[in-house]
Parts: C-alpha cells; sequence; structure tokens
C-alpha cells in the first residue's frame, strides 16, 4: 500500500490513515461492510428500542459472575467462528475455481490477507474463547466455589480478548490485514515486504487479547489451587478441572514467550532493530524457534481441556465412573510437560541438523502414548457401560475417531525424513484441522451441549444438534481427506492458482465438505434459536438433566449467583454422584448471608482505551496512542482507590432463592 | 461405606479472608514476567557476538558507571526490606520514610541508566545499529521499564497509605510492590552478570 503524501497536518491528526484506507475499490469487502453496518446498526437500534443498554452493562458487561463471563466469551467464540468460517469458505471456492487459467475471484493480495485472518481468528478468537469460556463456566462450579479468585481481573480479562477481537475486525474494513501467514514469520513480516498496517493489525490484536488470556490462565489457576471445596484434594478433582489446571499452566508459561517475541517483531518494525532481519546480524530463524515455543504448547491448551470435557461426558453418559482417573491425571500432566518438548518438529527443514531432527522427532512421538492412553481409558469406560447416544455422547464418539486418524498422521509427520517431503503441504493443513476440528471444535460442541441447560436452564434442541453434528462431521471428512491425497501429491499450502487440472476434482470435494459443514454451523445456530423458542417445553427443573456425576450438577440449572447455599464438601472422585448414592438431601433452612465481589465497569473502560491505543499504534496516531495509553494508567490507578468491592447476599435472600428452587424440584419429580 | 453418616456441606462458610490468594496469583504473575526476561536473556544470548562490523562491549561498556548503578538497585532493595520491617511492626511513618528513600535509590538508577542509553545513542551505538545492541536495549530496556512502573506504582501507594492508612489491602499491596522490588534486582543481577561483566571478559 503507497501512501499518498499528505500535509503535516492532517498526518499529525490522522497517521497513516486516509479515505484511500477505506476499501471503496474492493467490492467484495466493500459489500461485507455495507451489510455488517447494516446489521450492526439494526442491532444497536434494536437494543435501543428494547432499552437494554443498562440491561446489558450492568448485568453483563461490568459484571464479575465467571458464569456470565463463561457466557460472554462463548458468544465470542460463536461471533468470530462465522467470521473465520466466512474466510474458509472463500478460500475453498477460490481453489476450486483457480485451474485452467482461471485466476479465481480474489487477488493474491486479498487472498494472502483471507488464510491470515482465518488461522489467527480461529486459534485466538474462536478456540481460545470457547476453552477458556467453558473453564471460566465451568471450573468454579465443579469445586464447589463462588467465583474465581480475582472476579475483576476475570471481567478485564474478557474485555481484553474482546479487544483483540475488535481490532482484528477493523483491519477487514479500516486498512488491510497481515499477508504474511498466521504466524507472521520474518523477514516476509518484515518492514521491508510488510510495509502496510496488516502486521501492526495483527501484532495489537494478538497483544491486546494475549493480556486477556495470560491474567485468565493466572487467575483460574491461583482458583484451582486455592478455592477447591472442603475434602477435595487433588487427586480428587473433576478430570475438566485437572484438564484445566494443565492448560492453565500452559497458558501461564507460554503466553510470556508469545508476548515477548512479538514485541521484538515489534521493535524491528516499528524503530528498525536488527532481531529478525537478515542485516546486521539479526536472524529470522531465532524468531522460528521462539514463536514455536509459545505455539506448540497453545495446541496442547486447547485440546487438554477438550479431554476433559470428553472424560465427563463419557463417562455420564455411560453411567460408570471414568476408568483409570488417576492414569488419567498422568497421563494430562504427561502431555503438559512433553508439549514443551517438541517444538522443533514444526520446523525439521530449517536445517538443525539430525540429532536434533531425531530428538524432537522421538519426543513428538512419545506424546502419542499418553495420548493413546487416555484413548483407551475413554473405550474401558464405555465398556460394560450403559451407554446413552444423546448429542453430547455422539461428539464424544466422533471426536474418538477422527481425533484419533488425527494423531496417526502426526505421528507420520513426526518423522523427519517423511517431514521433509510434506513440509507446508496439504497434508499438514489436513492434519492439523483433524486434530483441531476433530479435537478442539467437536470438543466445544460436545461441552456447550452438555452444559448448556446447567448455563440457561432448560436443554438444546435434539433434532437440529443432530443435523448440526452430521452434517459437521461428514462435513470435516469431506473437507479435508482430499487435502491429505493432494498433499501427498505434493501441493503446497497457501497456493492460489493451479496448473494442473487433474487436482482440480479434490477441490471440488474439498469445497463441497465446506459447503456441508456450512449447513452443520447453520443448523447449530438454528438449533439455539429452537431451543430458546421451546424452552417452556424443555425447562430442566433438577439441575441434573444428564444424571452428571460432579459438582456442578449438585446445583440448580442455571445456578444462582452464589452457585451453592452451602459450601459442599467432597468425599469421593465423583462427588455428586457420591451425593446422590449416599441420599444426599438439600439443606432448606438456616441459610448465611453470602460475600460476593461487585461489578465494576473498569475492566471494560480499560480494554476499550487499549483499543483505542492500538489503533493509535497501528495508524501511527501518535496522540490517540499515547491518550490511550495514560488513560489505561489513570483508569487502572484509580480503581485501586475503588474500596467498594464486595457485598453480601442477605440470608432472606438466599433462603428465598432456595425455596424457589425446593419448588421447581417437587415440580419436576 | 454405605451406612457411614457423611456431611456434605459446611454449615460455616470456610474462612477465606480476603484476598487469600493474592501473593499466589502475584507469585504466578512474576514467574510469567520471569518468562518475558528469558525470552530477553536468549535472545541476547543468540544475538549478543553479532556486532555487524559495529562496536562491541568493551568498547562500549563502562564498568564503574554500571557498578554504581548496580549499588543503586541493591541498596533499594535493602531499604525496601527495611520499609516492609516496618510494616509488619505497623510504624507508618518510618516506613513511608524507608519507602521514599527505596523510590529515590530507583530514580538515580533509571536516571544513570538513560544517561548511559543516551551516550550509546549519542556515540552511534543506538538500538539500530547492530543485533547486539538490539538486543542489548530490549534486554536492559525492558527492566528498565518495569523499574518506572514500579516507581509509579510505589508512588501510588504511598498515596494510598496517605489516605487509608495500613490497612490489610494496602499491606498486600506493599507486599506485592515488595516481591516485584526483589524481583527487578534478582533480574539485574542476571543483566550485570550475563551482560556487563561476561561482555568484557
Amino acid at each position: 500500500m503507497t501512501l499518498p503524501a499528505q500535509d503535516t497536518a492532517t498526518s499529525v491528526l490522522f497517521g497513516r490513515l486516509s479515505w484511500d484506507s477505506f476499501p471503496f475499490h474492493e467490492p467484495i469487502v466493500l459489500v461485507t461492510f455495507i451489510v455488517v453496518m447494516l446489521g450492526g446498526a439494526a442491532l444497536l437500534a434494536a437494543i435501543t428500542w428494547f432499552r437494554l443498554w443498562g440491561y446489558l452493562w450492568t448485568e453483563w458487561f461490568t459484571s464479575v459472575d465467571h458464569k456470565k463471563i463463561g457466557i460472554m466469551y462463548m458468544i465470542l467464540g460463536i461471533v468470530m467462528l462465522l467470521r473465520g468460517f466466512s474466510d474458509a469458505i472463500m478460500m475453498r471456492l477460490q481453489q476450486a475455481m483457480a485451474f485452467g487459467g482461471s485466476e479465481g475471484y480474489l487477488n493474491a493480495h486479498h487472498y494472502d490477507q483471507i488464510f491470515t485472518a482465518h488461522g489467527v481468528i480461529m486459534i485466538f478468537f474462536v478456540a481460545m474463547p470457547f476453552i477458556t469460556g467453558l473453564m471460566n463456566y465451568i471450573v468454579p462450579l465443579q469445586i464447589g466455589a463462588r467465583d474465581v479468585s480475582f472476579p475483576f481481573l476475570n471481567n478485564f480479562s474478557f474485555w481484553m480478548t474482546a479487544g483483540g477481537a475488535v481490532i482484528i475486525m477493523m483491519s477487514l474494513f479500516i486498512g488491510e490485514f497481515s499477508t504474511a501467514g498466521w504466524l507472521a514469520m520474518p523477514p516476509l513480516s518484515g518492514p521491508a515486504s510488510s510495509p502496510g498496517v496488516g502486521v501492526d493489525y495483527y501484532i495489537w490484536g494478538l497483544q491486546i487479547a494475549g493480556v486477556g488470556t495470560t491474567l485468565s490462565g493466572i487467575n483460574l489457576l491461583v482458583t484451582i489451587i486455592k478455592m477447591r471445596a472442603p475434602g477435595m484434594s487433588m487427586m480428587r478433582m473433576p478430570i475438566f478441572t485437572w484438564t484445566a489446571l494443565c492448560t492453565n499452566v500452559l497458558i501461564v508459561a507460554s503466553f510470556p514467550v508469545l508476548t515477548a517475541v512479538l514485541v521484538l517483531m515489534t521493535l524491528d518494525r516499528y524503530i528498525g532493530t536488527h532481531f529478525f532481519t537478515n542485516d546486521a546480524g539479526g536472524n529470522p530463524m531465532m524468531y522460528v524457534n521462539l514463536i514455536w515455543i509459545w505455539g506448540h504448547p497453545e495446541v496442547y491448551i486447547l485440546i487438554l481441556p477438550c479431554f476433559g470435557i470428553f472424560s465427563e461426558i463419557t463417562s455420564a453418559f455411560s453411567g460408570k465412573r471414568l476408568f483409570g482417573y488417576t492414569s488419567m491425571v498422568y497421563a494430562t500432566v504427561t502431555i503438559t510437560i512433553l508439549s514443551y518438548l517438541v517444538w522443533l518438529h514444526h520446523f525439521f527443514t530449517m536445517g538443525s541438523g539430525a540429532s536434533v531432527n531425531s530428538f524432537f522427532g522421538i519426543t513428538t512421538m512419545i506424546i502419542s502414548i499418553p495420548t493413546g492412553a487416555k484413548l483407551f481409558n475413554w473405550l474401558f469406560t464405555m465398556y460394560h457401560g450403559r451407554i446413552r447416544f444423546e448429542l453430547p455422547m455422539m461428539w464424544t464418539l466422533a471426536f474418538m475417531i477422527t481425533f484419533t486418524v488425527g494423531g496417526m498422521t502426526g505421528v507420520l509427520l513426526a518423522v523427519p525424513p517423511a517431514d521433509f517431503v510434506l513440509h507446508n503441504s496439504l497434508f499438514l493443513i489436513a492434519h492439523f484441522h483433524n486434530v483441531i476440528i476433530g479435537g478442539v471444535v467437536f470438543g466445544a460442541f460436545a461441552g456447550m451441549t452438555f452444559w448448556f441447560p446447567k448455563a440457561f436452564g432448560f436443554s438444546l434442541n435434539e433434532f437440529w444438534g443432530k443435523i448440526s453434528f452430521w452434517f459437521w462431521v461428514t462435513g470435516y471428512w469431506c473437507a479435508f481427506t482430499p487435502l491429505y491425497v493432494l498433499g501427498l501429491m505434493g501441493v503446497t499450502r497457501r497456493t492460489r492458482v493451479f496448473d494442473d487440472p487433474s487436482l482440480q476434482i479434490w477441490f471440488l470435494i474439498a469445497a463441497f465438505g465446506a459447503a456441508l459443514i456450512a449447513v452443520g454451523i447453520a443448523a447449530f445456530l438454528i438449533q439455539i434459536a429452537v431451543s430458546i423458542r421451546d424452552r417452556a417445553q424443555n425447562r430442566d427443573l433438577t439441575g441434573d438433566p444428564w444424571q452428571g456425576r460432579t459438582l456442578e450438577w449438585a446445583t440448580s440449572s442455571p445456578p444462582p449467583d452464589y452457585n451453592f447455599a452451602f459450601t459442599p464438601i467432597v468425599h469421593d472422585i465423583d462427588a455428586w454422584h457420591d451425593m446422590k448414592v449416599h441420599g444426599y438431601e438439600r439443606p432448606a433452612a438456616d441459610f448465611k448471608a453470602i460475600h460476593m465481589p461487585r461489578n465494576t465497569g473498569a475492566g471494560v473502560i480499560i480494554a476499550a482505551l487499549s483499543v483505542a491505543c492500538g489503533f493509535g499504534l497501528i495508524w501511527y496516531i501518535w496522540w490517540l496512542a499515547a491518550l490511550g495509553f495514560v488513560g489505561i494508567l489513570a483508569t487502572a490507578i484509580a480503581h485501586t482507590f475503588n474500596t467498594d468491592r464486595d457485598f453480601h447476599i442477605p440470608a432472606k435472600t438466599v433462603a428465598q432463592t432456595e425455596a424457589a428452587r425446593t419448588q421447581l424440584l417437587t415440580r419436576g419429580a | 461405606m454405605t451406612d457411614d453418616v457423611r456431611s456434605f456441606h459446611a454449615d460455616e462458610e470456610p474462612h477465606h479472608p480476603e484476598g487469600h490468594s493474592t501473593m499466589l496469583g502475584f507469585w504466578i504473575y512474576l514467574m510469567s514476567d520471569c518468562l518475558i526476561f528469558a525470552v530477553l536473556f536468549a535472545v541476547y544470548a543468540v544475538l549478543g557476538r553479532s556486532y555487524a562490523g559495529g562496536p562491541g562491549p568493551r568498547e562500549l561498556f563502562d564498568l564503574s558507571l554500571v557498578a554504581v548503578n548496580t549499588s543503586m538497585l541493591l541498596l533499594s532493595s535493602i531499604t525496601y526490606g527495611f520499609a516492609m520491617l516496618e510494616m509488619a511492626r505497623d510504624r507508618v511513618k518510618p516506613m513511608v520514610v524507608w519507602l521514599i528513600i527505596t523510590g529515590l535509590f530507583g530514580a538515580v538508577f533509571l536516571g544513570i541508566e538513560i544517561y548511559e542509553f543516551n551516550h550509546l545513542i549519542h556515540e552511534g551505538a543506538g538500538p539500530q545499529s547492530s543485533a547486539f545492541l538490539s538486543s542489548f536495549f530490549a534486554l536492559v530496556g525492558t527492566h528498565g521499564l518495569h523499574v518506572t512502573f514500579g516507581i509509579l506504582w510505589l508512588i501510588t501507594l504511598l498515596v494510598q497509605v496517605g489516605r487509608f492508612g495500613l490497612t490489610d489491602f494496602n499491606k498486600r499491596r506493599l507486599m506485592c510492590l515488595s516481591l516485584f522490588w526483589h524481583f527487578l534486582d534478582v533480574i539485574w543481577i542476571g543483566v550485570f552478570t550475563f551482560v556487563y561483566l561476561m561482555g568484557l571478559i
């Protein structure tokens, strides 16, 4: 992007921003822009018309309740899934069309932005919010706590993640996004090859979201260590909480590396240092090393909680205690440690030599052992169980089959000589979609259907859920199996046009698969709408719709603000199951006032100022960046002077809430 | 196992004193911060000899200046320790005095560092000159930024103590800042050893 000559006054005021930054010349983006603007205006008008701003602000945006924050994370993930999937379907369409001299419908600059945005959005703003949202909602309930350790920090973390998403979304309509791939490898992402604002959008979007992720990692880690109900020793924690613990250890131990490496890249781009340049002693290979030291643990950050979800579901829907609880815990911990010892397998071809490559190839293969142990644990849990094939269980079974194939192609890629052939090919693309869709996406859907009744008090529609399930699963296989084939034939990733017409059929099949997934996503949205419409019929009055085994099912659906009227005492691994077996009776009297944290708007304000600061830095609007930064400091300091941080829910209110639940329970019985 | 009477809920709220997990949380935060420094040290280890034909540590570093600087930071850690001892005895005034002295030592440290940076840049040895200098400025500068925020935080806490007194809230915050301050000291010892001393060997 070349910048027009501007007079100094405008450039002081607007930095690099000018009318040319808006997508008037790109019809596809322009139409999207208009549609989004109209949709956004309609949404804002509706909120204003129904006078919802006050409600949203006091009940949701400023809420420090881990349950509401968890739901907001899930909504963010679903919204961003639509954006990330639009990118996916555009790529599939382009690759299916661009044969026989056709250029397709996307120019190279636009196509490169799309594959970059797809990767960034799907990992950082779909998968991460889904995982963080589920952990936020479920972990405090599973450990019998009233909230997380640092409720304000939790709200702040969410808004920083949302702020990062806002920055990334802005790039669609103001300027451009990065064209350097989802990890922005230099020197391609350096100032010489990427002079525009794209990489800067990438940097600041991820930095702002990264603050949120790191803080939420610390928060959940401390919550799990410090806030467990009496009697819940480490080896009595539910498996989902265990996997959440390990994931948050990984977050705390890997996101700072991402922060640091992005700072160094920022310095290269903004002040001309020589960390990752080809001249003056810089070393681009160091960027590759550092980014993957974060990047590999990141994939385990995503998958471990999904393993936890599948464990909970398998045991609940088999009506049995999880087979091999202890081995499951050790497998999780082993994976956590090993995930730090494999990063180099992402760049065997960079030339570290045979011994180094062999070491990392072997550690990579070793990871499949604890993972395999987990799979056998799930199989043995099902063995002789009374399996109920309901939606969460169906997602779990689809995961077991799909993920195992993905795991096997992963072991194949772990063999360095094979990797030299398959590196950067569509085989790799097929592999990681196989594990991320088959593991993380299926896990998120399994978790959402499993815990939806807990969060909202009514269950999701079965019919549309099954439609969504079958279209997702067949769609996945139809979309990505051809990519395995193409990869073995040597087709490289991120290619925009093709010469060999014999390849086209595979891309057509893949595009058809993407269309099936589109139906799956649509069916999921319809499922939510239909479930809300029919909620009266699908009420969960018991709080325990699936015969659950862990503490989140001991409270009502949706749980009261304080989660549990009395803090539960734990005697066994499956605490709620144990309570049911021993004829537990809900306390009906002697309620006490409950101490709760108070809502605050500081998180929203600081995140909004961070977005302003980031926008200023991206566009070289220095006054805005400075103002935003000073604003962040001032708000943070002002917040420390706010002493009105907690309140008590009076015993009378607790008694009323609990009495209402007793009524519901008798109605349900 | 079937007939034993089990209590399944606590009649009394398990006592979680306000902020009981703050220290653990702050420790974990410090460890994550430590990883940022670990990356910067690693980058310095890789790039620290890439002078790109420009000046190296021998030509640039003034060890006596750095020694003075180091002693400023170490002394500030000691005085922070004295402040914490006074806090333990609930003596606000001496605590505040020690904290102000700590802040002043920190400010002198920063002043010397800024002088050093300024001097290097004027000699044509700025962060753009070579990968060695890029990684030097990034590592030392990040530490300096931390000290800056520490001083800002210290001033905020002095105002807080002046306004609300030595509440549990403020004691906890002063403890966190104490950890932060000593942590920066430890990082600086690493910088002093690996960057300055080893650079001059």
